[in-house]
């Protein structure tokens, strides 16, 4: 995020010629603004992919918590039932396609090439057209609040037939998730490609970090996936507005096709964003326990078994949809089966966290109650595995519990871990710690204090998705939104955090290494990284 | 700086910064605005849509020229072709998976949604309906006649498969430095693909006039139309990327080492060529 000047130093001197350069040489070199819309650098282009994703994070947490806002009591108060749909709609699409997503693609630009002793990502231009997609997308996805009709309504998932009675808020959706599925590609082909070509030599794929590991088989997963979405989208468009019948009964289709279709890409999503979630928490535990990663090889594997097994379980979120007998056996066992290789990885942070010296700094902080909360969400989850169990919660809030206590206190927790830990590598200054650790502790207590009720509402029967509700859930429902409102100001204070990082606040200025046990080639370059790292690449033993 | 020293520099080459990419956010923002918009009958919507289109189309020449001009420049040294390789196969990848959504919906519709509304439980709703394949659904109940495979279809396939020969003969012509037979081949290759697109036209249109076939034709039509358009709207894609190859073929690009966009547009058409393999047993034959 540091605003690093073109003149800044190059690691190694050029040669006679800059073959670093399409043309002649570094003297034209767009400023301002236009250095950010046209450029070619990993660094600026992670920065932008950083700064966009927490302004997605604020637009979505705004929608969340006015969500929060008309459920702190029964009744209808502040939100017209339309409106309450289309806020939980984009809410959801908001926070995965607009927040988290482009969080760890931000982390991958700017570390990987750090970290493989690459000089920049493979394809330097597509990478800012990667970035540069976002905002239209952003703009189509926001703007449709303000067009007749509003925002699409019938929840993230986007299911037919409401998504093909939909006003014209629904068709800027379905370009709006083209337009981002364009991106996710190109960015995926451009993540796999340099890891896969741009290595310093030695580096041999098991020795990759294992942020880089995860990031191949998340790229993988998104090539995979975000196409048969939007084939899925395309199908809805041709519906709604060509007459096509793929999603109606009445012309032999199924609207049930649709989630079968949208859970094919819908359940490797989870994965995609878990991944390099995992692949964090993977670099930053062995640094803070000071002892390298335990069972590095079964942790690659686990990695991978996840997402092969990501593609053949979707079915477990249709289980209240008719599906065979058979059907929900064997998506009931096969969804059960993830929990191994996830457990191994659980067990190998423990295990690297066994008798190490462990120091709690806010990026081990927030690795802690990740492991912690991830793992109880896990465990919600192999509860809504159970087909039996599923039919009775479908569609409650325990549903929304599980997922947020992976979305959230996985994910996001893990790129906070993330931003803490690689932030001196990217602005030179470390983040104050004591205000890191106020945010850390703000964040835990808040965030359980909103989605540990959830999971007493979902079980009692409140459905999600509905603006109003019984007056039995009242209690649990305002310490929820007192929880929302006290996690959403936690994160202004983290933007507080960010801004004193960056502009020096703490006095301290970060050396090559900040972390003594951090291992990887991202820690042998100064802080901040300068504009331009390993042109040639390093040694790597 | 010389061709021969940067090719082997070592170097991985990195870009200038570039304004194409930008020019490409706002055509596709244009063009959604233009859809979004014209499909929902606002007035201003189909002038949008064009300049959409026609931003898309600058850009399309001005990213890829800057690419050509690299390319010929010798910058892209064994690295960057190596990675080209890569992204190629796994676009390539990608768009197996794009269509995979829709045989898997041909698929779900075949074997599972028109069964399952013929069933004895759907009785109660539409007693008359038969499930049988192909099928126009039961409220709809179209009269049509689906498209035999052994007319134009197998007259394409043969049109296809000929053509991935007549490219394969291209491409050992050019890995053999011959550019006259290069060129006459690569023009046969193209001549076959637009063939095919115009029978596919043909074929559209005697569906529409004579076989009461249609993309709203219920789930037989949906499915139909929309298989074989995307894989028609992928020929025509593979035919502009071989009519640029061609052109630039004339120029004098490609060497025997030298030829990645070749061997790019080359995999792409095998790609279409193997899509349209499936459609024609599952879609025509089946």
């Amino acid at each position: 995020m540091a605003s690093v000047p073109h003149g800044a130093p190059h690691t190694t001197p050029a040669h006679g010629d800059h073959t670093h350069d399409g043309h002649d040489d570094h003297h034209h070199l767009p400023t301002g603004l236009m250095r950010y819309v046209t450029t070619t650098n990993h660094k600026d282009i992670g920065s932008m992919y950083l700064w966009f994703s927490f302004a997605m994070f604020i637009s979505g947490g705004i929608m969340a918590l006015l969500i929060r806002a008309e459920l702190f009591q029964p009744g209808l108060q502040i939100l017209e039932p339309e409106r309450f749909n289309q806020l939980t709609t984009l809410h959801g699409i908001v926070m995965i396609f607009g927040a988290i997503m482009p969080a760890f693609v931000g982390f991958a630009n700017w570390m990987l090439p750090l970290q493989l002793g690459a000089p920049d990502m493979a394809f330097a231009r597509m990478n800012n057209w990667s970035f540069w997609l976002l905002p239209p997308a952003a703009i189509l996805l926001i703007g449709s609040f303000f067009v007749p009709g509003g925002a699409a309504a019938g929840g993230w998932t986007l299911y037919p037939p409401l998504s093909i009675q939909a006003g014209m808020g629904m068709d800027m959706m379905i370009f709006a998730v083209h337009i981002m599925g364009a991106s996710s590609i190109m960015g995926s082909i451009n993540i796999i490609t340099t890891i896969l070509n741009l290595r310093t030599p030695g580096m041999t794929m098991m020795r990759l970090p294992m942020f880089a590991w995860t990031w191949l088989i998340t790229a993988f997963l998104l090539i995979a996936s975000m196409p048969v979405l939007a084939g899925a989208v395309t199908m809805l468009l041709t519906d709604r507005h060509f007459g096509t019948t793929f999603f109606n009964a009445a012309g032999g289709g199924d609207p049930v096709m649709f989630q079968h279709i949208f859970w094919f890409f819908g359940h490797p999503e989870v994965y995609i964003i878990a991944l390099p979630a995992f692949g964090v928490i993977s670099q930053i535990i062995p640094a803070f326990s000071r002892k390298p990663l335990f069972g590095y090889a079964s942790m690659v594997y686990a990695t991978a078994s996840i997402a092969i097994l990501s593609f053949i379980v979707w079915a477990h979120h249709m289980y209240t949809t008719g599906l065979p007998m058979a059907g929900q056996i064997y998506f009931m066992y096969a969804t059960m089966l993830i929990a191994v290789p996830t457990a191994c990885k659980i067990f190998n942070w423990l295990a690297t966290m066994w008798r190490g010296s462990i120091t709690l700094e806010t990026p081990m902080l927030f690795c802690l109650g990740f492991l912690f909360l991830f793992t109880l969400g896990g465990f919600t989850g192999l509860v809504l595995a159970l087909t039996p169990v599923d039919i009775q919660l479908q569609d409650t809030y325990y549903v929304v519990a599980h997922f947020h206590y992976v979305m959230v206190a996985g994910a996001l927790f893990s790129a906070f871990a993330a931003v803490y830990y690689w932030s001196p590598k990217w602005t030179g200054w470390m983040y104050e710690e004591k205000l890191g650790k106020i945010h850390f502790w703000w964040s835990l207590i808040a965030f359980n204090v909103t989605f540990f009720p959830m999971h007493f509402l979902g079980l009692a029967g409140m459905p999600r998705r509905i603006p109003d509700y019984n007056m039995q859930f009242t209690e649990w429902n305002m310490v929820a939104s007192i929880g929302a409102f006290a996690f959403g100001t936690a994160q202004i204070f983290f933007l507080v955090i960010v801004f004193r990082t960056i502009a020096g606040k703490s006095g301290i200025r970060a050396p090559a290494k900040p972390w003594d046990g951090a291992e990887g080639l991202e820690w042998t370059v100064p802080s901040p990284a300068p504009y331009h790292t390993f042109e040639t690449p390093p040694a790597f033993k | 700086m010389s061709a021969s020293t940067s090719a082997n520099s070592g170097k991985y080459f990195v870009p200038q910064p570039s304004h194409w990419p930008i020019v490409g956010s706002v055509a596709l923002l244009t063009l959604a605005t233009g859809a979004v918009t014209s499909l929902n009958e606002v007035s201003w919507g189909l002038p949008v849509l064009y300049a959409g289109f026609a931003i898309l189309i600058y850009m399309l020449f001005g990213w890829f020229g800057v690419v050509i001009k690299e390319s010929e420049g010798r910058l892209y040294g064994k690295n960057v072709d190596a990675s080209f390789r890569w992204s190629m196969s796994w676009f390539i990848f990608s768009e197996v998976m794009f269509f995979a959504a829709f045989f898997g919906a041909l698929g779900y519709a075949r074997m599972h949604s028109v069964p399952d509304l013929g069933s004895i439980d759907a009785k109660l709703l539409w007693p008359e309906f038969a499930a049988t394949w192909p099928s126009s659904g039961p409220y709809l109940k179209e009269v049509f006649s689906p498209m035999g495979a052994w007319g134009i279809p197998a007259i394409n396939t043969a049109l296809l498969l000929t053509s991935g020969v007549t490219l394969t003969i291209a491409h050992h012509a050019m890995l053999e430095n011959h550019r006259s037979k290069l060129i006459l081949w690569l023009a046969a290759t193209i001549i076959l693909g637009i063939t095919f697109l115009t029978l596919q036209v043909y074929e559209y249109v005697h569906a529409y006039s004579e076989l009461n076939l249609k993309l709203t034709t219920g789930i037989f039509g949906s499915t139909f139309f929309m298989l074989t358009g995307f894989h028609g709207f992928h020929v025509t894609i593979g035919a502009i990327m071989l009519t640029v190859i061609l052109f630039r073929s004339m120029r004098g690009h490609f060497d025997d080492k030298h030829h990645f966009a070749f061997e790019a547009a080359a995999w792409y058409w095998h790609f279409v060529d193997v899509v349209w393999l499936g459609l024609f047993v599952i879609v025509y034959m089946l």
